[in-house]
Protein backbone atom coordinates (compact mmCIF):
# COMPACT_ATOMS: atom_id res chain seq x y z
CA UNK A 1 0.00 0.00 0.00
CA UNK A 2 2.78 2.45 0.92
CA UNK A 3 4.50 1.55 -2.34
CA UNK A 4 1.36 2.61 -4.19
CA UNK A 5 1.12 5.88 -2.26
CA UNK A 6 4.75 6.66 -2.94
CA UNK A 7 4.25 5.86 -6.61
CA UNK A 8 1.13 7.95 -6.99
CA UNK A 9 2.75 10.81 -5.07
CA UNK A 10 5.69 10.65 -7.44
CA UNK A 11 3.25 10.53 -10.35
CA UNK A 12 1.37 13.58 -9.09
CA UNK A 13 4.63 15.44 -8.62
CA UNK A 14 5.84 14.72 -12.13
CA UNK A 15 2.41 15.63 -13.52
CA UNK A 16 2.59 18.95 -11.68
CA UNK A 17 6.07 19.64 -13.05
CA UNK A 18 5.00 18.85 -16.61
CA UNK A 19 1.89 20.99 -16.25
CA UNK A 20 3.99 23.91 -14.93
CA UNK A 21 6.37 23.52 -17.88
CA UNK A 22 3.47 23.48 -20.34
CA UNK A 23 2.14 26.70 -18.81
CA UNK A 24 5.49 28.53 -18.77
CA UNK A 25 6.80 27.36 -22.14
CA UNK A 26 5.22 30.03 -24.40
CA UNK A 27 7.09 32.78 -22.54
CA UNK A 28 10.37 30.89 -22.83
CA UNK A 29 10.12 29.58 -26.38
CA UNK A 30 9.83 31.42 -29.65
CA UNK A 31 6.33 31.40 -31.18
CA UNK A 32 7.24 28.80 -33.77
CA UNK A 33 8.17 26.28 -31.07
CA UNK A 34 4.98 26.93 -29.15
CA UNK A 35 2.89 26.42 -32.26
CA UNK A 36 4.73 23.18 -32.89
CA UNK A 37 3.85 22.06 -29.40
CA UNK A 38 0.20 23.01 -30.03
CA UNK A 39 0.17 20.67 -33.00
CA UNK A 40 1.61 17.95 -30.80
CA UNK A 41 -1.04 18.43 -28.12
CA UNK A 42 -3.81 18.38 -30.73
CA UNK A 43 -2.50 15.15 -32.24
CA UNK A 44 -2.31 13.82 -28.69
CA UNK A 45 -6.05 14.38 -28.26
CA UNK A 46 -6.66 12.42 -31.47
CA UNK A 47 -4.37 9.63 -30.27
CA UNK A 48 -6.09 9.51 -26.87
CA UNK A 49 -9.39 8.96 -28.63
CA UNK A 50 -7.90 6.41 -30.98
CA UNK A 51 -6.38 4.47 -28.10
CA UNK A 52 -9.74 4.05 -26.37
CA UNK A 53 -10.38 1.65 -29.24
CA UNK A 54 -6.94 0.08 -29.64
CA UNK A 55 -5.53 -0.05 -26.13
CA UNK A 56 -8.74 -0.42 -24.15
CA UNK A 57 -11.23 -2.14 -26.46
CA UNK A 58 -8.79 -4.13 -28.60
CA UNK A 59 -9.91 -2.73 -31.96
CA UNK A 60 -7.35 -1.41 -34.44
CA UNK A 61 -8.96 1.31 -36.54
CA UNK A 62 -7.22 2.28 -39.74
CA UNK A 63 -9.76 4.97 -40.51
CA UNK A 64 -9.43 7.62 -37.84
CA UNK A 65 -8.53 10.22 -40.45
CA UNK A 66 -12.29 10.22 -41.16
CA UNK A 67 -13.16 11.71 -37.76
CA UNK A 68 -10.19 14.08 -37.62
CA UNK A 69 -11.03 15.27 -41.14
CA UNK A 70 -14.72 15.51 -40.39
CA UNK A 71 -13.96 17.72 -37.39
CA UNK A 72 -11.80 19.95 -39.56
CA UNK A 73 -14.22 20.13 -42.52
CA UNK A 74 -17.17 20.78 -40.20
CA UNK A 75 -15.32 23.90 -39.00
CA UNK A 76 -14.56 24.94 -42.56
CA UNK A 77 -18.22 24.52 -43.51
CA UNK A 78 -19.32 26.56 -40.50
CA UNK A 79 -17.07 29.37 -41.76
CA UNK A 80 -18.09 28.98 -45.40
CA UNK A 81 -21.84 28.63 -45.03
CA UNK A 82 -22.71 30.12 -41.64
CA UNK A 83 -20.03 32.84 -41.60
CA UNK A 84 -19.37 32.10 -37.94
CA UNK A 85 -15.82 32.26 -36.53
CA UNK A 86 -16.46 31.45 -32.88
CA UNK A 87 -14.07 28.73 -31.65
CA UNK A 88 -16.72 27.34 -29.29
CA UNK A 89 -19.13 26.87 -32.20
CA UNK A 90 -16.27 25.24 -34.12
CA UNK A 91 -15.67 22.75 -31.34
CA UNK A 92 -19.33 21.85 -30.91
CA UNK A 93 -19.77 21.55 -34.67
CA UNK A 94 -16.62 19.48 -35.03
CA UNK A 95 -17.58 17.10 -32.24
CA UNK A 96 -21.17 16.67 -33.47
CA UNK A 97 -20.16 16.12 -37.09
CA UNK A 98 -17.44 13.60 -36.27
CA UNK A 99 -19.70 11.82 -33.76
CA UNK A 100 -22.39 11.55 -36.44
CA UNK A 101 -19.93 10.00 -38.89
CA UNK A 102 -18.54 7.76 -36.14
CA UNK A 103 -22.09 6.62 -35.32
CA UNK A 104 -22.70 5.66 -38.94
CA UNK A 105 -19.31 4.03 -39.54
CA UNK A 106 -19.24 2.48 -36.09
CA UNK A 107 -22.64 0.89 -36.61
CA UNK A 108 -21.17 -0.98 -39.57
CA UNK A 109 -17.67 -1.64 -38.25
CA UNK A 110 -18.37 -3.04 -34.76
CA UNK A 111 -19.96 -6.08 -36.39
CA UNK A 112 -16.41 -7.15 -37.21
CA UNK A 113 -13.13 -7.50 -35.35
CA UNK A 114 -9.42 -7.80 -36.12
CA UNK A 115 -8.31 -7.34 -39.72
CA UNK A 116 -11.90 -7.11 -41.03
CA UNK A 117 -12.59 -4.25 -38.66
CA UNK A 118 -9.36 -2.51 -39.67
CA UNK A 119 -10.00 -2.85 -43.40
CA UNK A 120 -13.60 -1.70 -43.10
CA UNK A 121 -12.64 1.42 -41.13
CA UNK A 122 -9.98 2.14 -43.75
CA UNK A 123 -12.36 1.67 -46.66
CA UNK A 124 -15.05 3.89 -45.15
CA UNK A 125 -12.56 6.67 -44.40
CA UNK A 126 -11.39 6.52 -48.02
CA UNK A 127 -15.00 7.14 -49.10
CA UNK A 128 -14.93 10.43 -47.19
CA UNK A 129 -11.57 11.27 -48.67
CA UNK A 130 -12.83 10.76 -52.22
CA UNK A 131 -15.93 12.86 -51.48
CA UNK A 132 -13.73 15.72 -50.25
CA UNK A 133 -11.50 15.23 -53.27
CA UNK A 134 -14.23 15.14 -55.94
CA UNK A 135 -16.93 17.50 -54.69
CA UNK A 136 -14.70 20.53 -55.14
CA UNK A 137 -17.59 23.02 -55.37
CA UNK A 138 -18.39 22.17 -51.74
CA UNK A 139 -15.00 21.17 -50.35
CA UNK A 140 -12.64 23.15 -52.54
CA UNK A 141 -11.11 19.88 -53.80
CA UNK A 142 -7.36 19.72 -53.41
CA UNK A 143 -7.23 23.48 -52.75
CA UNK A 144 -9.12 22.81 -49.57
CA UNK A 145 -11.02 25.36 -47.50
CA UNK A 146 -9.56 28.29 -45.59
CA UNK A 147 -10.37 28.87 -41.95
CA UNK A 148 -9.64 32.31 -40.48
CA UNK A 149 -8.41 33.01 -36.97
CA UNK A 150 -11.36 32.36 -34.67
CA UNK A 151 -12.65 34.30 -31.71
CA UNK A 152 -11.91 32.62 -28.39
CA UNK A 153 -14.72 32.88 -25.83
CA UNK A 154 -16.14 35.73 -27.88
CA UNK A 155 -12.86 37.66 -27.98
CA UNK A 156 -11.50 38.47 -31.40
CA UNK A 157 -7.81 38.69 -32.12
CA UNK A 158 -6.78 42.25 -31.21
CA UNK A 159 -6.67 44.42 -34.36
CA UNK A 160 -3.18 44.66 -35.67
CA UNK A 161 -2.02 41.71 -33.57
CA UNK A 162 0.34 39.33 -35.29
CA UNK A 163 -1.33 35.99 -36.11
CA UNK A 164 1.77 34.06 -35.00
CA UNK A 165 1.67 35.75 -31.60
CA UNK A 166 -2.03 35.00 -31.27
CA UNK A 167 -1.53 31.32 -32.11
CA UNK A 168 1.52 31.00 -29.90
CA UNK A 169 -0.15 32.52 -26.87
CA UNK A 170 -3.89 32.71 -26.56
CA UNK A 171 -4.59 29.84 -28.92
CA UNK A 172 -1.91 27.69 -27.32
CA UNK A 173 -3.50 28.11 -23.89
CA UNK A 174 -6.91 27.39 -25.37
CA UNK A 175 -5.58 24.15 -26.83
CA UNK A 176 -3.79 23.33 -23.58
CA UNK A 177 -6.96 23.72 -21.51
CA UNK A 178 -8.99 21.56 -23.86
CA UNK A 179 -6.20 19.00 -23.94
CA UNK A 180 -6.14 18.84 -20.14
CA UNK A 181 -9.92 18.60 -19.94
CA UNK A 182 -9.94 15.86 -22.59
CA UNK A 183 -7.17 14.06 -20.73
CA UNK A 184 -9.08 14.18 -17.44
CA UNK A 185 -12.33 13.00 -19.02
CA UNK A 186 -10.58 10.13 -20.82
CA UNK A 187 -8.81 9.13 -17.62
CA UNK A 188 -12.13 8.86 -15.83
CA UNK A 189 -13.69 6.96 -18.74
CA UNK A 190 -11.00 4.27 -18.81
CA UNK A 191 -11.10 3.88 -15.03
CA UNK A 192 -14.91 3.76 -14.83
CA UNK A 193 -16.99 0.57 -14.76
CA UNK A 194 -17.65 1.25 -18.45
CA UNK A 195 -13.89 1.39 -19.09
CA UNK A 196 -13.43 -1.90 -17.23
CA UNK A 197 -16.08 -3.47 -19.42
CA UNK A 198 -14.18 -2.33 -22.51
CA UNK A 199 -10.97 -3.88 -21.19
CA UNK A 200 -12.86 -7.07 -20.47
CA UNK A 201 -14.04 -7.12 -24.08
CA UNK A 202 -10.45 -6.57 -25.21
CA UNK A 203 -9.16 -9.45 -23.06
CA UNK A 204 -11.90 -11.97 -23.73
CA UNK A 205 -14.88 -11.16 -25.87
CA UNK A 206 -16.64 -14.48 -25.23
CA UNK A 207 -16.40 -14.26 -21.48
CA UNK A 208 -17.44 -10.61 -21.52
CA UNK A 209 -20.64 -11.66 -23.30
CA UNK A 210 -21.16 -14.41 -20.71
CA UNK A 211 -20.93 -12.07 -17.76
CA UNK A 212 -23.62 -9.90 -19.29
CA UNK A 213 -21.63 -7.25 -21.16
CA UNK A 214 -23.35 -6.50 -24.46
CA UNK A 215 -20.16 -6.56 -26.47
CA UNK A 216 -21.35 -4.99 -29.70
CA UNK A 217 -23.16 -2.17 -27.93
CA UNK A 218 -20.12 -1.32 -25.81
CA UNK A 219 -17.85 -1.42 -28.81
CA UNK A 220 -20.20 0.98 -30.55
CA UNK A 221 -20.16 3.46 -27.67
CA UNK A 222 -16.36 3.24 -27.49
CA UNK A 223 -16.23 3.88 -31.24
CA UNK A 224 -18.47 6.92 -30.83
CA UNK A 225 -16.40 8.44 -28.02
CA UNK A 226 -13.21 7.66 -29.91
CA UNK A 227 -14.48 9.33 -33.08
CA UNK A 228 -15.72 12.39 -31.19
CA UNK A 229 -12.31 12.85 -29.52
CA UNK A 230 -10.51 12.63 -32.81
CA UNK A 231 -13.06 15.03 -34.32
CA UNK A 232 -12.42 17.49 -31.49
CA UNK A 233 -8.72 17.32 -32.38
CA UNK A 234 -9.56 18.02 -36.03
CA UNK A 235 -11.60 21.08 -35.05
CA UNK A 236 -8.71 22.42 -32.94
CA UNK A 237 -6.20 21.69 -35.68
CA UNK A 238 -7.82 23.56 -38.54
CA UNK A 239 -7.56 27.17 -37.22
CA UNK A 240 -3.93 26.46 -36.38
CA UNK A 241 -3.26 25.16 -39.86
CA UNK A 242 -5.48 27.82 -41.45
CA UNK A 243 -6.58 25.39 -44.14
CA UNK A 244 -8.07 21.96 -44.47
CA UNK A 245 -7.35 19.74 -47.47
CA UNK A 246 -8.39 16.16 -48.36
CA UNK A 247 -4.93 15.04 -47.20
CA UNK A 248 -6.10 14.78 -43.60
CA UNK A 249 -8.91 12.46 -44.68
CA UNK A 250 -6.50 10.17 -46.49
CA UNK A 251 -5.68 6.79 -44.95
CA UNK A 252 -2.03 7.77 -44.59
CA UNK A 253 -3.10 10.21 -41.91
CA UNK A 254 -4.95 7.36 -40.15
CA UNK A 255 -1.62 5.53 -40.29
CA UNK A 256 0.01 8.46 -38.51
CA UNK A 257 -2.52 8.28 -35.68
CA UNK A 258 -1.81 4.56 -35.37
CA UNK A 259 1.86 5.40 -35.31
CA UNK A 260 1.58 8.06 -32.57
CA UNK A 261 -0.07 5.47 -30.39
CA UNK A 262 2.22 2.54 -31.06
CA UNK A 263 5.30 4.74 -30.79
CA UNK A 264 4.25 6.02 -27.37
CA UNK A 265 2.91 2.65 -26.19
CA UNK A 266 -0.73 1.68 -26.59
CA UNK A 267 -0.77 -0.37 -23.41
CA UNK A 268 -0.32 2.73 -21.29
CA UNK A 269 -2.61 5.68 -20.74
CA UNK A 270 -0.07 8.43 -21.46
CA UNK A 271 1.77 6.55 -24.24
CA UNK A 272 -0.30 7.92 -27.12
CA UNK A 273 0.21 11.49 -25.87
CA UNK A 274 3.99 11.16 -25.75
CA UNK A 275 3.95 9.35 -29.08
CA UNK A 276 1.96 12.13 -30.77
CA UNK A 277 4.18 14.93 -29.46
CA UNK A 278 7.41 13.08 -30.27
CA UNK A 279 6.25 12.07 -33.75
CA UNK A 280 5.25 15.64 -34.49
CA UNK A 281 8.76 16.88 -33.65
CA UNK A 282 10.39 14.04 -35.58
CA UNK A 283 8.41 14.73 -38.71
CA UNK A 284 8.81 18.49 -38.51
CA UNK A 285 12.60 18.29 -38.16
CA UNK A 286 12.96 15.59 -40.78
CA UNK A 287 10.97 17.68 -43.25
CA UNK A 288 13.01 20.75 -42.36
CA UNK A 289 16.38 19.11 -42.89
CA UNK A 290 16.14 16.94 -45.96
CA UNK A 291 14.04 16.31 -49.04
CA UNK A 292 14.38 12.61 -48.22
CA UNK A 293 12.48 13.20 -44.99
CA UNK A 294 10.16 10.24 -45.52
CA UNK A 295 13.18 7.94 -45.74
CA UNK A 296 14.76 9.44 -42.63
CA UNK A 297 11.50 9.27 -40.75
CA UNK A 298 10.90 5.70 -41.87
CA UNK A 299 14.31 4.55 -40.66
CA UNK A 300 13.96 6.35 -37.35
CA UNK A 301 10.55 4.84 -36.81
CA UNK A 302 11.62 1.30 -37.71
CA UNK A 303 14.53 1.53 -35.30
CA UNK A 304 12.32 2.96 -32.56
CA UNK A 305 9.73 0.23 -32.96
CA UNK A 306 12.34 -2.55 -33.04
CA UNK A 307 14.21 -1.14 -30.07
CA UNK A 308 11.13 -0.17 -28.06
CA UNK A 309 8.40 -2.68 -28.83
CA UNK A 310 6.36 -1.56 -25.82
CA UNK A 311 6.58 2.04 -27.01
CA UNK A 312 8.39 4.92 -25.35
CA UNK A 313 6.25 4.99 -22.22
CA UNK A 314 5.94 1.20 -21.97
CA UNK A 315 9.73 0.83 -22.13
CA UNK A 316 10.29 3.64 -19.64
CA UNK A 317 7.91 1.95 -17.22
CA UNK A 318 9.72 -1.36 -17.52
CA UNK A 319 13.09 0.31 -16.99
CA UNK A 320 11.73 2.14 -13.97
CA UNK A 321 10.43 -1.09 -12.51
CA UNK A 322 13.77 -2.82 -13.08
CA UNK A 323 15.68 0.03 -11.46
CA UNK A 324 13.40 -0.01 -8.44
CA UNK A 325 13.81 -3.77 -8.09
CA UNK A 326 17.58 -3.42 -8.30
CA UNK A 327 17.62 -0.66 -5.69
CA UNK B 1 -39.50 -28.43 -8.71
CA UNK B 2 -38.05 -28.28 -12.17
CA UNK B 3 -35.73 -25.34 -12.70
CA UNK B 4 -34.81 -26.23 -16.25
CA UNK B 5 -36.44 -28.49 -18.79
CA UNK B 6 -35.29 -29.22 -22.32
CA UNK B 7 -37.63 -30.97 -24.74
CA UNK B 8 -36.35 -33.01 -27.70
CA UNK B 9 -33.43 -30.60 -27.89
CA UNK B 10 -31.43 -31.25 -31.06
CA UNK B 11 -28.22 -29.86 -32.51
CA UNK B 12 -26.46 -31.11 -35.61
CA UNK B 13 -22.95 -30.33 -36.74
CA UNK B 14 -23.12 -31.43 -40.37
CA UNK B 15 -24.03 -35.11 -40.17
CA UNK B 16 -23.10 -35.44 -36.53
CA UNK B 17 -25.99 -35.49 -34.08
CA UNK B 18 -24.18 -33.71 -31.28
CA UNK B 19 -27.33 -33.44 -29.20
CA UNK B 20 -30.10 -35.70 -30.44
CA UNK B 21 -33.61 -35.18 -29.09
CA UNK B 22 -32.56 -34.70 -25.48
CA UNK B 23 -35.16 -34.36 -22.70
CA UNK B 24 -33.10 -33.06 -19.83
CA UNK B 25 -34.37 -31.80 -16.52
CA UNK B 26 -32.62 -29.98 -13.71
CA UNK B 27 -34.33 -29.87 -10.32
CA UNK B 28 -34.20 -26.82 -8.11
CA UNK B 29 -31.31 -27.01 -5.64
CA UNK B 30 -29.59 -30.14 -6.90
CA UNK B 31 -25.99 -30.67 -7.88
CA UNK B 32 -26.16 -32.62 -11.07
CA UNK B 33 -23.20 -34.24 -12.77
CA UNK B 34 -23.25 -34.61 -16.53
CA UNK B 35 -20.92 -37.36 -17.64
CA UNK B 36 -20.09 -39.24 -20.80
CA UNK B 37 -17.20 -39.99 -23.13
CA UNK B 38 -15.61 -37.30 -25.27
CA UNK B 39 -18.04 -36.35 -28.02
CA UNK B 40 -21.08 -37.53 -26.07
CA UNK B 41 -22.61 -34.06 -26.39
CA UNK B 42 -22.17 -32.73 -22.85
CA UNK B 43 -20.52 -29.46 -23.77
CA UNK B 44 -22.91 -28.96 -26.69
CA UNK B 45 -25.84 -29.38 -24.30
CA UNK B 46 -24.35 -26.77 -21.96
CA UNK B 47 -23.69 -24.48 -24.92
CA UNK B 48 -27.32 -24.78 -25.96
CA UNK B 49 -28.62 -24.06 -22.47
CA UNK B 50 -26.29 -21.09 -21.95
CA UNK B 51 -27.14 -19.62 -25.36
CA UNK B 52 -23.72 -20.00 -26.92
CA UNK B 53 -25.32 -22.21 -29.59
CA UNK B 54 -28.81 -22.19 -31.07
CA UNK B 55 -30.62 -25.54 -31.24
CA UNK B 56 -31.82 -26.88 -34.59
CA UNK B 57 -35.05 -27.97 -32.90
CA UNK B 58 -36.53 -28.53 -29.48
CA UNK B 59 -37.09 -26.13 -26.62
CA UNK B 60 -35.48 -24.92 -23.42
CA UNK B 61 -37.69 -23.80 -20.56
CA UNK B 62 -36.14 -22.07 -17.55
CA UNK B 63 -38.30 -21.31 -14.51
CA UNK B 64 -41.38 -21.87 -16.61
CA UNK B 65 -40.39 -19.42 -19.34
CA UNK B 66 -39.28 -20.47 -22.82
CA UNK B 67 -35.74 -19.20 -23.34
CA UNK B 68 -34.98 -21.16 -26.53
CA UNK B 69 -34.59 -18.05 -28.67
CA UNK B 70 -33.36 -15.72 -25.94
CA UNK B 71 -29.98 -13.98 -26.24
CA UNK B 72 -27.03 -14.82 -24.00
CA UNK B 73 -27.63 -11.51 -22.25
CA UNK B 74 -31.29 -12.36 -21.63
CA UNK B 75 -30.40 -15.76 -20.19
CA UNK B 76 -27.83 -14.24 -17.85
CA UNK B 77 -30.47 -11.80 -16.62
CA UNK B 78 -32.82 -14.74 -16.11
CA UNK B 79 -30.15 -16.39 -13.95
CA UNK B 80 -28.17 -18.82 -16.09
CA UNK B 81 -24.38 -18.52 -15.73
CA UNK B 82 -21.56 -20.72 -16.91
CA UNK B 83 -17.86 -21.34 -16.65
CA UNK B 84 -15.62 -22.72 -19.37
CA UNK B 85 -13.58 -25.84 -19.86
CA UNK B 86 -10.69 -23.85 -21.27
CA UNK B 87 -10.36 -21.02 -18.79
CA UNK B 88 -11.86 -17.76 -20.05
CA UNK B 89 -10.65 -14.85 -17.96
CA UNK B 90 -9.78 -11.20 -18.43
CA UNK B 91 -6.04 -11.78 -18.27
CA UNK B 92 -4.87 -8.17 -18.23
CA UNK B 93 -7.26 -7.19 -15.44
CA UNK B 94 -6.47 -7.92 -11.83
CA UNK B 95 -8.07 -10.88 -10.11
CA UNK B 96 -10.21 -8.44 -8.13
CA UNK B 97 -11.29 -6.59 -11.26
CA UNK B 98 -12.29 -9.85 -12.94
CA UNK B 99 -14.87 -10.33 -10.23
CA UNK B 100 -15.70 -6.63 -9.74
CA UNK B 101 -16.51 -6.29 -13.44
CA UNK B 102 -19.07 -9.06 -13.12
CA UNK B 103 -20.71 -7.32 -10.18
CA UNK B 104 -20.78 -4.02 -12.10
CA UNK B 105 -22.33 -5.87 -15.00
CA UNK B 106 -24.91 -7.60 -12.81
CA UNK B 107 -25.93 -4.28 -11.27
CA UNK B 108 -26.11 -2.51 -14.63
CA UNK B 109 -23.25 -0.20 -13.61
CA UNK B 110 -21.04 -0.89 -16.62
CA UNK B 111 -23.09 1.74 -18.46
CA UNK B 112 -21.66 4.32 -16.13
CA UNK B 113 -18.54 6.14 -17.26
CA UNK B 114 -18.46 9.12 -14.94
CA UNK B 115 -17.04 7.58 -11.78
CA UNK B 116 -13.99 5.56 -10.83
CA UNK B 117 -14.55 1.84 -10.55
CA UNK B 118 -11.95 1.50 -7.80
CA UNK B 119 -13.86 3.93 -5.60
CA UNK B 120 -17.00 1.79 -5.49
CA UNK B 121 -16.57 0.33 -2.02
CA UNK B 122 -19.62 -1.96 -1.93
CA UNK B 123 -18.60 -3.58 -5.21
CA UNK B 124 -14.99 -3.98 -4.14
CA UNK B 125 -16.09 -5.41 -0.81
CA UNK B 126 -18.38 -7.91 -2.48
CA UNK B 127 -15.66 -8.88 -4.94
CA UNK B 128 -13.24 -9.41 -2.05
CA UNK B 129 -15.85 -11.55 -0.29
CA UNK B 130 -16.25 -13.72 -3.36
CA UNK B 131 -12.46 -14.09 -3.68
CA UNK B 132 -12.22 -14.97 -0.01
CA UNK B 133 -14.72 -17.80 -0.39
CA UNK B 134 -12.64 -19.16 -3.28
CA UNK B 135 -9.41 -18.74 -1.30
CA UNK B 136 -8.08 -16.20 -3.80
CA UNK B 137 -8.08 -13.09 -1.59
CA UNK B 138 -4.29 -13.02 -1.42
CA UNK B 139 -4.10 -12.83 -5.21
CA UNK B 140 -6.60 -9.96 -5.53
CA UNK B 141 -4.13 -7.46 -6.97
CA UNK B 142 -2.35 -9.86 -9.30
CA UNK B 143 -3.16 -9.92 -13.00
CA UNK B 144 -5.44 -12.85 -13.77
CA UNK B 145 -2.98 -13.91 -16.48
CA UNK B 146 -0.35 -14.55 -13.81
CA UNK B 147 -2.31 -17.10 -11.78
CA UNK B 148 -1.48 -20.81 -11.60
CA UNK B 149 -3.77 -23.19 -13.45
CA UNK B 150 -5.69 -24.37 -10.37
CA UNK B 151 -6.30 -20.76 -9.31
CA UNK B 152 -7.41 -19.87 -12.82
CA UNK B 153 -9.98 -22.65 -12.75
CA UNK B 154 -11.29 -21.36 -9.42
CA UNK B 155 -11.42 -17.77 -10.62
CA UNK B 156 -13.30 -18.90 -13.72
CA UNK B 157 -15.98 -20.36 -11.44
CA UNK B 158 -15.84 -17.34 -9.11
CA UNK B 159 -16.59 -15.06 -12.06
CA UNK B 160 -19.71 -17.10 -12.84
CA UNK B 161 -20.77 -17.25 -9.18
CA UNK B 162 -20.45 -13.45 -8.84
CA UNK B 163 -23.38 -13.18 -11.25
CA UNK B 164 -25.51 -14.72 -8.46
CA UNK B 165 -27.04 -17.23 -10.85
CA UNK B 166 -29.95 -19.53 -10.17
CA UNK B 167 -28.46 -22.14 -12.46
CA UNK B 168 -24.70 -22.55 -12.72
CA UNK B 169 -23.25 -24.59 -15.57
CA UNK B 170 -19.69 -25.71 -14.92
CA UNK B 171 -17.84 -27.24 -17.85
CA UNK B 172 -15.11 -29.42 -16.38
CA UNK B 173 -14.08 -27.21 -13.45
CA UNK B 174 -11.13 -29.49 -12.66
CA UNK B 175 -9.82 -30.26 -16.14
CA UNK B 176 -6.17 -29.45 -16.69
CA UNK B 177 -5.21 -29.53 -13.02
CA UNK B 178 -3.28 -32.25 -11.24
CA UNK B 179 -5.19 -35.10 -9.56
CA UNK B 180 -4.01 -33.85 -6.19
CA UNK B 181 -5.66 -30.45 -6.79
CA UNK B 182 -9.01 -31.81 -7.96
CA UNK B 183 -10.55 -32.59 -4.57
CA UNK B 184 -9.67 -29.23 -2.96
CA UNK B 185 -11.10 -27.38 -5.96
CA UNK B 186 -14.30 -29.42 -5.92
CA UNK B 187 -14.58 -28.97 -2.13
CA UNK B 188 -14.50 -25.21 -2.52
CA UNK B 189 -16.92 -25.13 -5.43
CA UNK B 190 -19.47 -27.50 -3.96
CA UNK B 191 -19.36 -25.77 -0.55
CA UNK B 192 -20.18 -22.44 -2.20
CA UNK B 193 -22.87 -23.90 -4.43
CA UNK B 194 -24.53 -25.60 -1.44
CA UNK B 195 -24.31 -22.64 0.93
CA UNK B 196 -25.71 -20.22 -1.63
CA UNK B 197 -28.42 -22.64 -2.79
CA UNK B 198 -27.28 -22.46 -6.38
CA UNK B 199 -28.48 -25.22 -8.65
CA UNK B 200 -25.45 -26.58 -10.50
CA UNK B 201 -24.77 -28.75 -13.51
CA UNK B 202 -21.19 -29.97 -13.58
CA UNK B 203 -19.57 -31.68 -16.53
CA UNK B 204 -16.86 -33.93 -15.17
CA UNK B 205 -14.71 -36.79 -16.35
CA UNK B 206 -13.27 -37.95 -13.07
CA UNK B 207 -15.64 -40.65 -11.77
CA UNK B 208 -14.39 -40.38 -8.19
CA UNK B 209 -15.27 -36.70 -8.22
CA UNK B 210 -18.66 -37.39 -9.80
CA UNK B 211 -19.71 -40.05 -7.30
CA UNK B 212 -18.44 -38.10 -4.34
CA UNK B 213 -20.03 -34.73 -4.96
CA UNK B 214 -23.22 -35.06 -7.00
CA UNK B 215 -26.85 -35.62 -6.01
CA UNK B 216 -27.80 -36.98 -9.39
CA UNK B 217 -25.93 -38.12 -12.45
CA UNK B 218 -26.98 -37.89 -16.09
CA UNK B 219 -24.98 -40.03 -18.50
CA UNK B 220 -24.79 -38.99 -22.13
CA UNK B 221 -23.78 -41.18 -25.01
CA UNK B 222 -23.63 -40.19 -28.67
CA UNK B 223 -25.92 -37.21 -28.25
CA UNK B 224 -28.61 -38.92 -26.18
CA UNK B 225 -29.21 -39.56 -22.51
CA UNK B 226 -28.17 -43.11 -21.64
CA UNK B 227 -28.96 -43.11 -17.95
CA UNK B 228 -30.20 -40.80 -15.23
CA UNK B 229 -30.11 -41.55 -11.53
CA UNK B 230 -28.46 -41.20 -8.14
CA UNK B 231 -24.76 -42.00 -7.83
CA UNK B 232 -25.63 -45.40 -6.39
CA UNK B 233 -27.99 -46.19 -9.24
CA UNK B 234 -25.45 -45.15 -11.83
CA UNK B 235 -22.67 -47.06 -10.14
CA UNK B 236 -24.63 -50.27 -10.49
CA UNK B 237 -26.16 -49.60 -13.91
CA UNK B 238 -24.83 -52.34 -16.21
CA UNK B 239 -25.38 -50.35 -19.37
CA UNK B 240 -23.36 -47.43 -18.02
CA UNK B 241 -20.63 -49.70 -16.78
CA UNK B 242 -20.18 -51.39 -20.13
CA UNK B 243 -20.33 -48.26 -22.29
CA UNK B 244 -18.57 -45.79 -20.13
CA UNK B 245 -17.01 -46.65 -16.85
CA UNK B 246 -15.64 -50.04 -17.72
CA UNK B 247 -13.72 -51.59 -14.91
CA UNK B 248 -12.77 -48.30 -13.30
CA UNK B 249 -15.76 -47.93 -10.93
CA UNK B 250 -16.44 -51.56 -10.27
CA UNK B 251 -13.05 -52.06 -8.73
Amino acid sequence: MTMVTVLSRRLLLSAAVILALLVILPSALDPYQTILLSYGLIFAIAALGFNLLLGYTGLLSFGHSAYFGMGAYAVAFIVKYLKITSMEVFLIGGILASAAVAALFGFLCVRYTRIFFGILTLALSQVLWSLAFKFFWVTGGTDGLRVPTPSLLGMQMAPGQDKMTFLAHRYYYYVLIIFLAGLAVMWVIVHSPFGKALQAIRDNETRAEFVGVQVRKYRFVAFLISGAYTGLAGALWVPLNGLTTPEILHWTFSGKIVFFTVLGGFQTFVGPIIGAVVYNYLETYAVGHTVYWQLVLGIVLVVLVLALPAGIVGTAKRLGLRLRRAA
Amino acid sequence: MNLLVTKVLTKYFGDTHAVDGVDFTVQQGELLALIGANGAGKTTLVNLISGMLRPDSGSIVFQGADVTSQSVHGRIKAGIARSFQLVNLFDQLTVLDNVALVIFSREGKTRNFVYLADHDRPVRQEAMDVLQRFGLENKANMLAGGLAQGERKLLDVAVAVALRPKLLLLDEPTSGVSTREKAPIMDIITAIVRSEHITAVIIEHDMDVVFKYSDRIVVMHQGTILADGTPDEIRTNDQVITTLIGTQASG
